[in-house]
């Protein structure tokens, strides 16, 4: 046997060989399970609607790098309304939350979830609380609404942390009745903060207004849109040659002149 | 179940207290940094403030646990100031003392596993799978890279270490069968399995103590008398040959391998006093 270094060129090449299959039996394991890990990631991206981030929160692709489940915001919340997920929640296990329609976010003006945060995943640059998107408010059942069954409730109005401008009563008229008035609770996204006071206090069941994650809640107009009526208001004056518009004789159906 | 107990001898020479001296100062550290921390939610005493991923100490020394903010950066997030403080101090701490202490000295999943390995001691449980120990440096790459691919912090959403810790102050909820797994890991499938085989935080840390100046030394090695005592205590016994053994090949005696936790525990089970805590220099 040839065995100067104590291994024959054969055992040297078996130990080798076993070396090769040892890596590449760890690296099939780690592989399979780092795919699992990446497909579960995907998976937790993807926040329910009723979990609500705290004010500041980035978008939720951004957060999930940021944030490191520190619970300091959890634990500076005066009002103790945000919760680090559990891993049974629908949420990425140890992020916070909060739910409106159990509790909803006070709007402090100092904002001290924000000031907690260490990373950013809550950002600073959040000063005015009033300026925080943590979701959007839809009055999405129109059937249950009791404004909308031409009551006055008027609850969320009423509780909304920036009434009149988040949520205003538009009055119209009630065809049901043909005498009365309807006051509909009417949200405007560019001033509503998604707090979920309207949601928390619906008085309904199961909440006719609940604030939903903006990318659900908002449409968007083509960037070709132009409102010619808004359009006219910054020229000051009409885009179209008003003179030569043709009217148009007023057509009614014939049998009813 | 082995004739004679671990460290038995050095009961018998040493006494009770001076064989367990630094497995009870272990577990007096473990409980401490578990008793402060549970002191604010529990007692409404707010001395820290957080969990072991980051924590403010009377709301003045931030404290951050540097694995979680390096995959947060691979993710593509700088935190803020506050953060980037708190891992220079950890950072700071860990090197001068030993990566691994983190393992042994604060690690709310020793006290599982360290359980689980009495446990399988008692019940007389012997070999099971093998797991090759360089395993978690591939997991520890693996978190990594999906940080930097996926942009989150992906390892977060399953590390037993974080959701342990994170659930005994904030809630445990369904933690505990994460928990279990471990235990059960360790218990049945191999010993020491998930934190001397598998754990990226525990290899993380490992690296950080690559060149540590506290180490254990085997300052005496040359009164040895191979009980094999301190072998069969350790959780990580690859690391004792090298110094214990190395006289002859000119090795210093102090164990310079990262993997070794600095726990103490070969200290307290030699009957002839071989090891203590020393300087990686020790000669």
């Amino acid at each position: 046997m040839n065995d100067t270094h104590g291994k024959t060129p054969g055992a040297r090449q078996a130990s080798r060989r076993q070396f090769l299959i040892d890596m590449a039996k760890t690296a099939c394991t780690v592989g399979l399970m780092g795919t699992g890990l990446a497909l579960y990631t995907k998976q937790s991206r993807a926040l329910p609607p009723l979990a609500i981030r705290p004010p500041g929160a980035l978008l939720e692709a951004d957060f999930q790098g940021a944030c490191i489940r520190c619970g300091l915001c959890v634990r500076d919340c005066p009002y103790h309304i945000l919760e680090l997920a559990k891993p049974e929640h629908n949420v990425a296990t140890g992020t916070p939350y909060f739910v409106a329609r159990e509790l909803p976010c006070e709007m402090c003006e100092d904002i001290p979830c924000v000031k907690a945060c260490p990373t950013g995943a809550l950002d600073h640059q959040l000063t005015d609380i009033t300026k925080s998107k943590m979701g959007l408010a839809v009055l999405v059942d129109h059937e249950t609404c009791l404004n909308f069954l031409g009551m006055r409730c008027d609850v969320c109005y009423r509780v909304c942390p920036l009434i009149d401008k988040a949520i205003t009563l538009e009055a119209v008229h009630n065809q049901r009745t043909s005498k009365h008035a309807m006051f509909l609770p009417t949200v405007h996204s560019d001033a509503c903060t998604g707090c979920g006071k309207c949601e928390k206090a619906c008085v309904l069941e199961e909440a006719a207004i609940k604030v939903y994650p903006i990318k659900l809640a908002k449409g968007e107009l083509g960037g070709h849109y132009r409102l010619g009526w808004e359009e006219k208001k910054k020229a000051g004056k009409s885009l179209i040659d008003d003179q030569n518009i043709i009217t148009m004789p007023t057509r009614r159906p014939e049998d009813n002149p | 179940m082995s004739a004679r107990a671990i460290g038995a001898e050095a009961v018998a020479e040493k006494g009770w207290f001076a064989s367990h001296k630094w497995l009870i100062l272990r577990r007096s550290s473990q409980l401490a940094i578990l008793a402060l921390f549970l002191a604010g939610p529990l007692a409404g005493l707010w001395i820290v403030k957080g969990n072991l991923a980051y924590s403010l100490t009377l709301n003045t020394l931030p404290l951050a646990d540097p694995y979680v903010l390096l995959q947060s950066l691979l993710a593509g997030h700088m935190p803020e100031k506050l953060a980037l403080i708190g891992v220079a101090i950890v950072l700071a701490f860990y090197f001068l003392v030993g990566g691994r202490v983190y393992c042994s000295w604060v690690c709310p999943v020793n006290l599982v596993t360290d359980a689980a390995a009495w446990l399988r001691g008692r019940l007389g449980i012997k070999g099971g799978a093998h797991i090759s120990r360089k395993l978690r440096y591939w997991v520890l790459a693996m978190t990594m890279v999906l940080a930097a691919v996926t942009g989150t912090i992906a390892w977060e959403l399953i590390n037993p270490v974080s959701m342990l810790h994170r659930g005994l102050i904030f809630g445990i909820g369904m933690t505990w069968t994460i928990v279990l797994a471990v235990f059960l890991l360790d218990l049945f499938v191999s010993a020491n399995a998930w934190c001397g085989h598998v754990c990226p935080v525990g290899a993380f840390y490992s690296l950080l103590g690559k060149w540590s100046p506290l180490r254990v030394s085997a300052a005496k090695r040359e009164a040895c008398n191979d009980c094999m005592d301190c072998f069969a205590v350790c959780p990580e016994p690859q690391v004792i040959r090298p110094a214990l053994k190395g006289a002859k090949q000119n090795v210093g005696p102090a164990i310079l391998s990262p993997n070794c936790t600095n726990c103490g525990r070969c200290i307290d089970v030699c009957s002839k006093d071989v090891f203590r805590f020393g300087l990686r220099s020790a000669k």
